[in-house]
């Protein structure tokens, strides 16, 4: 008998495949489903006028995340349209028999930060939300995708979505990463190197020496910004690391039934042999910090470089996009990268707001000793989770972070959208540890640059960009 | 869910590449709870020099009085990339375009386009160009037959493909929520055998 060497993914997907029938998309089981107040509200409406209900209530767990604020636990302090949303989602989780994490309760947080931390992300399954960063739960080794409305409410009737299957793609990340190096720069560099979209149709699977050397909050960064260059889903083997993680969190088997999980997810990573459409290898040592300058995530380069010029690019679009980003980003060709000033600072977001981002963005803090964020730049902390907050508050990072000048505010999706009050102002200049730089996303006429929690952390005490290393 | 069939529409050329869905439609407009009233705010900060929306950019593309019956609109590469909110193909169906043409979609998009009854059109990049080529001046007047998967303009035809299902799906407006309730059974089989940690 001989067997073909399977990709994780392709073992992902033969485990969760329902059906294949003839002529149809095929059909693929949801283990999880996340759900907050944005893209929900107009799927329990379907339902509704259908007269279906949620099939599997337990299989799906809500938060409120994307539009509430940072400053208040009230449900009416982020404006009337928000409130409508999350009194919205509060009625049909009700109705619908839906466990909510809302406001003030000790579970609320970004999804992707409260799922892996309560042992809801289990690798092995299949997870889903209406959010793209969904890909962050890849970390674990389940394959996990944003999706649409109408596919929330076909989750929501059937715990099942069609699916056509995605082209595979290996990202390795061969031996170590320098001193100082984040995992934001990994994905930074990765994204750098294929373009905006050079993972449209595949789902990335990242390995080698210096992805297996990161932690879980380390890997959930790096599978977090695979739909920044298209992917469908990034994932990462499942290991003694991701063992140790998930073992004792809240949802997560406990006794026998782990033991078992266990069995199972060690059968999970991709056979020796295993044939991926496209393989695409970096070396860690040459990653440097980096820093996006343009209007999509692609656009980045390393710390101690300049401003690239139009004339660098050979391809028409490159050339033309790099144009309308430096106009946008007010920036002239041949700039040092550490000579942008920035005057608001942002760390957060489902990228960076885990406890290790804030120890890490705390720890550059110190070494500046006693110096204070610089007097034109606003900085604000928002941790991912109130069980985040929770820790670093534990750990003292909050009087760090308070007594440098940062603003310490309660957990939310905040800045990364701007869908609450956290926006920035026309021509303001951020160094953001979130995941997308595209123009108007912290405000209109707002200019984002992409940054490590580090990175973020020197530039609101400096003002500018610092290169750490040097 | 609409049937799509053949459409004839004047075509309207966004030159832009990665065209994020930030773009097509501001966080500022996703606190609704229905499906309606995205399609004012499409494009709102090309097709608005104000952030209120209420001093038209007469140099938007969009916004210019040719194009003002446009329904087929025609992209460059990596269309609707970044967040997967479904307001964006809400929006762009409520402000009128039917069919969405460009040589690449990111996959959500994609997906979510189909599932509301937009048709979007991978054509290769030369045949983008050539159409980008035709359409200035609102010159440019195209026919979609979905049914035989071309789109032709006088002597003109491109040839497209859809996944198999999904091309059967917008023909007929099927209700895939609907389709696949008649499947419960199998689903049932499929959770029985299923590991009891998982």
């Amino acid at each position: 008998m001989t067997t073909t060497a399977q990709t994780m993914y392709e073992k992902l997907w033969q485990n969760h495949l329902v059906e294949e029938a003839e002529g149809e998309t095929p059909l693929l089981y949801v283990d999880r489903h996340l759900i907050h107040e944005v893209t929900s509200p107009q799927a329990f409406a379907n339902l509704r006028f259908h007269n279906r209900p949620v099939r599997h209530p337990e299989r799906t767990i809500a938060t409120m995340d994307h539009n509430i604020s940072t400053r208040s636990i009230k449900i009416d302090a982020a404006g009337e349209g928000a409130a409508n949303q999350l009194r919205a989602l509060e009625k049909n989780c009700k109705e619908f028999g839906i466990e909510l994490f809302g406001m003030g309760h000790k579970n609320q947080g970004i999804a992707h930060v409260m799922g892996p931390e309560l042992g809801l992300t289990l690798p092995g399954t299949i997870i889903v939300c209406g959010d793209s960063h969904t890909a962050t739960h890849g970390a674990f080794g389940a394959l996990a995708f944003g999706i649409g409305t109408s596919e929330v409410e076909h989750v929501f009737a059937t715990q099942t979505l069609r699916q056509n299957k995605a082209k595979t793609m290996k990202i390795e990340v061969k031996g170590q990463v320098g001193a100082g190096i984040s995992a934001k720069d990994i994905i930074l560099a990765i994204i750098g190197k294929t373009g905006s979209a050079g993972a449209t149709g595949y789902v990335v699977e990242y390995c080698g020496e210096a992805i297996e050397a990161l932690s879980m909050e380390e890997r959930m960064t790096v599978c977090n910004m695979s739909i920044e260059f298209g992917a469908k889903a990034g994932l990462v083997a499942p290991d003694q690391t991701t063992f140790d993680y998930v073992e004792g969190k809240e949802y997560a088997p406990k006794g026998e039934m782990f033991a078992q999980a266990v069995s199972d997810w060690k059968q999970l990573k991709s056979d020796d042999g295993a044939e991926f459409d496209a393989v695409i290898t970096l070396e860690a040592k040459d990653i440097k910090a980096q820093v996006t300058w343009g209007t999509n995530p692609g656009q980045v380069i390393s710390v101690d470089g300049i401003v690239p010029s139009p004339e660098d690019f050979s391809d028409a679009v490159e050339k033309e996009s790099c144009i309308n980003a430096l106009k946008y980003m007010d920036l002239t060709a041949g700039t040092k990268i550490t000579d942008i000033q920035v005057n608001k600072v942002f760390i957060g977001s489902c990228t960076n707001s885990r406890i290790e981002d804030l120890r890490a963005a705390a720890g550059i803090v110190e070494q500046y000793q006693g110096q204070q964020v610089v007097a034109n730049v606003d900085a604000i902390i928002v941790p991912g989770s109130y069980r985040v907050k929770e820790q670093a508050e534990n750990e003292g990072l909050d009087k760090i972070f308070i007594g440098a000048g940062f603003e310490w505010r309660l957990p939310g999706c905040s800045m990364c959208l701007g869908m609450n009050d956290d926006v920035l102002a026309e021509g303001d200049r951020c160094a953001s540890t979130s995941n997308r730089n595209f123009e108007g996303r912290q405000g209109r006429g707002s200019r984002t640059h992409l940054v490590s929690p580090e990175m973020a952390a020197a530039a609101a005490i400096t003002g500018h960009f610092v290169d750490l290393n040097a | 869910m609409e049937k799509f069939n053949t459409h004839t529409g004047l075509v309207v050329p966004l030159d832009v590449a990665n065209v994020d869905t930030d773009q097509i439609i501001p966080k500022q407009f996703l606190q609704k709870t229905e499906r309606v009233g995205f399609g004012v705010h499409l494009f709102h900060d090309s097709r608005y020099l104000d952030h209120a929306g209420t001093q038209v950019n007469p140099d938007f593309i969009i916004n210019k009085p040719e194009y003002k019956d446009a329904s087929i609109l025609l992209a460059r590469e990596n269309f609707g990339c970044g967040s997967s909110r479904e307001h964006a193909p809400w929006a762009l169906q409520e402000y009128g375009f039917k069919v969405i043409i460009a040589p690449s979609f990111a996959d959500i998009f994609y997906g979510n386009s189909i599932n509301i009854g937009i048709l979007p059109i991978k054509l290769s990049e030369d045949e983008i160009e050539q159409l980008f080529q035709l359409a200035p001046n609102a010159q440019l007047t195209l026919k979609v037959d979905l049914p035989n998967n071309v789109v032709t303009c006088g002597d003109l035809s491109f040839k497209f493909s859809l996944n198999e299902f999904q091309q059967y799906s917008l023909e007929n407006g099927v209700d895939s929520v609907g389709w696949t309730l008649n499947k419960l059974d199998t689903i049932k089989a499929f959770e029985d055998k299923m590991p009891a940690w998982q």
